[in-house]
């Protein structure tokens, strides 16, 4: 639904900018070179996006993830002391943050949704605050290789698509903790209020 | 001239590679049904991404692209953030095909090596499809009062979109 409302928002949102503005006859090639560009974009993402898609698959296939869920083990009983001592759930979330870093989406949320359903047994139908952080750490992404966006700047014709990766590592690092300390005020004076 | 950067991509290659044989994995086999994947993948995203494409490079062209970004160009600038940027800023959060289609096109108009196709591509690598997250983990966890995780993870996004801007200025500028 909100898809629908955003689509047809921007095509009629652009009919009356065109109208206003007199830019009514760029629109149809605009349209129809938009559509066919998405092509042009798909086929110059494949390749990459397929290589680095199969070099995922050796580092899960290899243990990687697992292998960092140890080595977070001991910053993300931090984060979760009410679970701190529940192994299932701290075992599950370790498990989801390692595949979000290795980029593993498809593994990460299965493990993450197990998590969540574990931490909502405590209170049914409310967040409580480990599952407020669980939500923050999993929408403030935290990827070691951006691989979707380094594709898409390689078929937009860059020649080092992966330059931007210092930026992206210290942005999501300043992203994610700007999270949590949102997560652990926001903790504090919603308590204050009840 | 050679910097660590140019290598870290063989080095991963080869280090996964050899670290997986090593395991015992069937690297080979491992790369082909990861590519295969990928290949579902982009499958799944090309209608989006179609649909996307057409109605980004209509705006573009009715010049409502243009008419946002100088409205709101007083407000980004004292931010530091290319005003070019929102509206993949206004879509990251809600859908991530739309954020997808949105930043690509700003890579393509913009060059990938400038500063607004830089920024473009950092906030498209450091931040997530913030709200459709929050309905799969709340839904899939029966959660009705959500409390303040909305605000906290549009507190981690806004950080993003400064930080994307900051970060590329320091370390491109």
């Amino acid at each position: 639904m909100a898809m629908t409302a955003i689509w047809t928002g921007m095509t009629v949102l652009s009919l009356l900018c065109a109208l206003v503005l007199g830019t009514g006859s760029s629109l149809a090639p605009a349209a129809l070179e938009g559509a066919a560009s998405a092509v042009e974009l798909g086929l110059g993402m494949a390749g990459a996006l397929c290589l680095w898609m199969g070099v995922m698959e050796v580092m899960r296939r290899a243990g990687l993830a697992e292998k960092l869920a140890r080595l977070l083990g001991p910053v993300l009983s931090q984060l979760f002391p009410d679970f701190r001592k529940d192994r299932p759930v701290m075992d599950a979330i370790a498990a989801n943050v390692s595949a979000n870093l290795l980029g593993l989406g498809n593994a990460a949320t299965p493990l993450g949704l197990e998590a969540a359903r574990r931490m909502s047994v405590k209170s049914p139908g409310v967040a409580g605050d480990s599952l407020c952080m669980l939500v923050v750490c999993n929408t403030a992404s935290i990827q070691l290789l951006p691989t979707t966006v380094a594709a898409v700047r390689l078929a937009a014709g860059c020649r080092t698509p992966f330059d931007i990766l210092p930026a992206v590592w210290v942005t999501s690092l300043c992203s994610v903790t700007v999270g949590i300390l949102a997560a652990r005020l926001f903790s504090r004076l919603w308590r204050d209020r009840r | 001239m050679t910097g660590p950067l140019d290598l870290l991509i063989p080095a991963i290659l080869a280090g996964v590679s050899v670290y997986g044989m090593a395991k015992g994995v069937d690297v080979y086999g491992a790369l082909l049904q990861g590519a295969a994947e990928g290949l579902k993948i982009l499958l799944h995203i090309l209608p989006a991404l179609v649909t996307l494409l057409t109605v980004v490079a209509m705006l573009r062209a009715s010049g409502a692209m243009e008419l946002l970004a100088a409205a709101l160009s007083p407000v980004m600038d004292r931010l530091g953030i290319p005003a070019e940027t929102v509206p993949l800023m206004l879509v990251r959060p809600i859908s991530g095909s739309a954020a997808l289609g949105v930043g690509s096109d700003l890579i393509a108009a913009c060059g990938p090596d400038s500063v607004v196709g830089r920024t473009a591509a950092v906030m498209l690598g450091s931040t997530e499809t913030t709200f459709y997250t929050i309905a799969v983990y709340f839904g899939a966890a029966g959660i009705r009062k959500t409390r303040y995780a909305v605000p906290a993870a549009l507190c981690a996004d806004l950080a993003g979109f400064f930080f994307a801007a900051v970060t590329v200025r320091l370390f491109f500028g």
